[in-house]
């Protein structure tokens, strides 16, 4: 058996050169790195065509198929896997599929028509983050066209530029569009405490958060799903630790890697799965460890626990979800924009003919709709996955398969 | 697919991508038809007597209209040079509209003249005439600046992208990406250092050196703006129908900068510049351009980026850090920055 080489990262001490080594991208770690990759995948293939299995196999045999299937739960993750061209560096049978992991995709439709109907009223000013713009509601209109038609839609960077719009303009309604998964709650949390503390009543929030572990259960519940891996995303995971993944590897027994954004980090946690997968384990690891403690970010989590309750929250193509999302608990109630300006939720259908859905549950890739680079690209797309700088199909449609 | 005019002009349409270029040629040129428009170039040529002319203008609108590096004049002045200088042509003089909005500082626009008057000396350009509008408060963002440009084109210099070849290669005069973040930067507060400044400079000066130590080597330039390298070079590629290889690694982009587009999900091969030029050159030519750009302090970073390659049909690919590759397509829309 070929020994694996260690190719993990070692991070220098010095702390300036903690995010930015050149290492992260040396093309010699690269190269070592797949051919472990190779290797793997090809010790992987033998030890499941051997008939009887391996007793060490038989926890995680369920999931192993002719390919292995690997998810990444974060639209980074798909982003960087396609700016880096690593795809069609990898060994046949290791398959790559993307995730409900950008925030603006796994939005349903009825809830992006809720934020569209609150950017027509006249008193609101809407503020949101870049990517929601031309998000098509089913009327067929984006905010972008909502603003052409004089709508009062600003991008900002954070919920705290919102905040201080409201501060400044006490005349408007300030409503900010709370779309994003854990990494974006926290910073939303303090922004509702701080309008609080403030006492800025023009402010308020769509709450429409995601949760990443609820999701992942949701992938693992329907049986069609063959996923032999996860590698989880590093970001939310700064903020949530690893605790809360591990009933993947535990109840489901499928190996899950807290993996970073560069590329290296990209293959080693791949690699990283694969050894699990090779021993016949399923366990949550932490590739990401320079950012990710095993605890989280106890200061986020605070912040969202102060602010936030778990609430059912409704998916693109999957519908209400139980105890997946947030919502603004008693204390803050008041700061919920839905509340405030009493905006019904409709159930809406999906773009005719769109495979958002699918692609976002995994059993789908992008070039697999027939949408995909013809009706649908990003300047004129049907559905989220091709709008969203961080969806699936955008992120084919730019850099190539 | 066949496109057809929008309904209505959307900021998109102002972004210098793709969308620009559909109006550019569904209206402008459809209307405007003649052959020396016809080639949408960064300045255009005419013949003026037995002498060549190129010819060129440019508004300025940008906000906020001073930033870290340079301000709305410097770059006013700056781009018209630069598109002249960028079609080998020596520029000769450049006139500038003023449109300004009701209640508009003196002061302010003090400096900001006395900023053109400082970029059209540098360049040894003279500002040879000018208009000026104030429109009612409300009717403009404080200051709009156009400027146009004349210059003569050198005999025996004609720079076209029929003459680019395999094997040429791909030169870019230094950091990618520094004025577009500038300018983010200052228009949100993003609280990035100041680190980052406008690349603003005029480059005739430059572009004459390198003519002049690689007389033919060059073939074909182009000012990198909205849109920036990738979009650039995906025009060149489509008009002389052969491919460009880049290679990640060589890409010249400033560490803060590179720092600021992972922060913002921006790609540096996509912000806008106001001093850099891409150069298609000969390979022979290659060491003598480099050496030349280098002496100026506008080229200090200057580097071979990729080369020209032929394909079965013309694209722009990009070779990563880690050995994979990638297709660069052209800017869509605008840049929008990611959520999370």
């Amino acid at each position: 058996m070929k020994k694996t080489l260690n190719y993990r990262i070692r991070v220098s001490p010095a702390k300036k050169n903690r995010f930015s080594s050149p290492l992260w991208r040396d093309k010699g770690l690269a190269a070592r790195a797949l051919e472990d990759m190779q290797a793997l995948t090809v010790q992987l293939g033998r030890l499941v065509g051997q008939r009887p299995l391996g007793r060490h196999l038989q926890r995680i045999a369920g999931r192993l198929g002719k390919t292995i299937n690997i998810m990444e739960v974060c639209g980074t993750h798909t982003m960087a896997i396609a700016s880096s061209g690593m795809r069609r560096l990898f060994p046949a049978g290791l398959k790559m599929l993307s995730g409900p992991g950008c925030p603006v995709c796994v939005t349903s439709q009825g809830d992006i028509d809720r934020v569209l109907a609150l950017a027509a009223r006249p008193e609101v000013t809407l503020a949101t983050f870049g990517d929601m713009l031309k998000v098509k509601g089913s009327s067929g209109f984006d905010l972008n066209r909502m603003r052409e038609n004089g709508s009062d839609i600003r991008v900002v960077y954070s919920p705290l530029d919102a905040l201080a719009y409201a501060r400044s303009n006490p005349l408007r309604q300030v409503v900010f569009v709370g779309v994003g998964f854990e990494t974006t709650a926290p910073l939303i949390a303090a922004s509702v405490l701080r309008a609080r503390e403030g006492k800025i009543a023009n402010f308020s929030v769509i709450p429409l958060f995601k949760l990443v572990p609820p999701a992942l259960k949701l992938l693992l519940s329907d049986p069609k799903n063959d996923i032999s891996g996860f590698l989880l995303p590093g970001h939310v995971s700064a903020i949530i630790g690893v605790r809360p993944y591990q009933f993947v590897a535990r109840e489901y027994n499928v190996p899950c890697v807290v993996t970073g954004f560069e590329p290296l980090d990209i293959l080693a946690g791949i690699n990283m799965l694969l050894r699990q997968m090779v021993r016949g384990r399923a366990e949550v690891e932490d590739e990401y460890s320079r950012v990710v403690k095993k605890n989280g970010n106890p200061t986020a989590l605070r912040l969202m626990a102060k602010v936030f309750n778990p609430a059912d929250a409704s998916w693109r193509a999957i519908g209400k979800v139980k105890k997946s999302g947030l919502c603004l608990n008693a204390d803050y109630l008041s700061f919920d924009a839905i509340r405030r300006f009493k905006i019904v939720y409709k159930e809406a259908p999906e773009p005719s003919g769109c495979l958002c859905g699918a692609i976002l549950m995994g059993k789908a890739q992008p070039p697999a709709c027939r949408l995909f680079a013809k009706s649908c690209t990003p300047s004129s797309a049907v559905g989220p996955c091709m709008v969203s700088s961080e969806g699936a199909c955008a992120a084919w449609y730019k850099y190539g398969g | 697919m066949k496109t057809k005019l929008p309904e209505k002009i959307t900021l998109a349409h102002g972004g210098g991508g793709r969308l620009t270029r559909e109006l550019i040629e569904l209206l402008f040129l459809k209307n405007f038809s003649n052959p020396a428009l016809a080639r949408l170039e960064d300045s255009a040529e005419v013949p003026l007597g037995r002498e060549r002319a190129a010819f060129t203008t440019d508004s300025y609108v940008v906000s906020p209209l001073e930033f870290p590096g340079a301000d709305i004049g410097r770059i006013a002045v700056c781009g018209t040079i630069n598109d002249l200088a960028v079609k080998g042509a020596v520029p000769l003089a450049i006139s500038a509209g003023f449109i300004i909005e009701e209640g508009f500082s003196t002061g302010r626009l003090a400096k900001i003249v006395r900023s053109m008057k400082s970029a059209a000396a540098e360049a040894g350009v003279p500002i040879v005439t000018g208009d000026t509008k104030v429109v009612e408060k409300g009717h403009a963002d404080g200051l709009f600046i156009n400027t146009s440009g004349i210059g003569r084109i050198p005999e025996g210099v004609n720079l076209t992208c029929e003459k680019i070849k395999p094997g040429d290669a791909v030169i870019v005069s230094g950091n990618l990406g520094d004025h577009g973040v500038a300018v983010m930067n200052a228009r949100n507060a993003l609280g990035l250092s100041d680190s980052v400044k406008s690349d603003g400079a005029p480059l005739n000066l430059m572009i004459a050196g390198i003519l002049k130590a690689a007389p033919g080597s060059v073939k074909l330039m182009r000012d990198l703006t909205r849109g920036g390298l990738a979009t650039a070079l995906c025009e060149i590629s489509q008009a002389c129908g052969l491919s460009v290889e880049l290679e990640e690694t060589a890409i010249p982009v400033a560490r803060a900068t590179d720092n600021a587009c992972r922060m913002l999900g921006l790609d540096p091969l996509y912000v806008a510049n106001e001093g850099k030029v891409v150069i298609f050159a000969a390979a022979a030519g290659v060491a003598k351009i480099l050496s030349n750009l280098k002496k100026s302090k506008y080229g200090r970073k200057a580097a071979v980026a990729g080369r020209v390659i032929k394909d079965a049909k013309p694209q722009v690919r990009l070779n990563t850090a880690i050995g994979g590759s990638r297709m660069i397509l052209p800017l869509e829309g605008e840049q929008l920055p990611r959520i999370c």
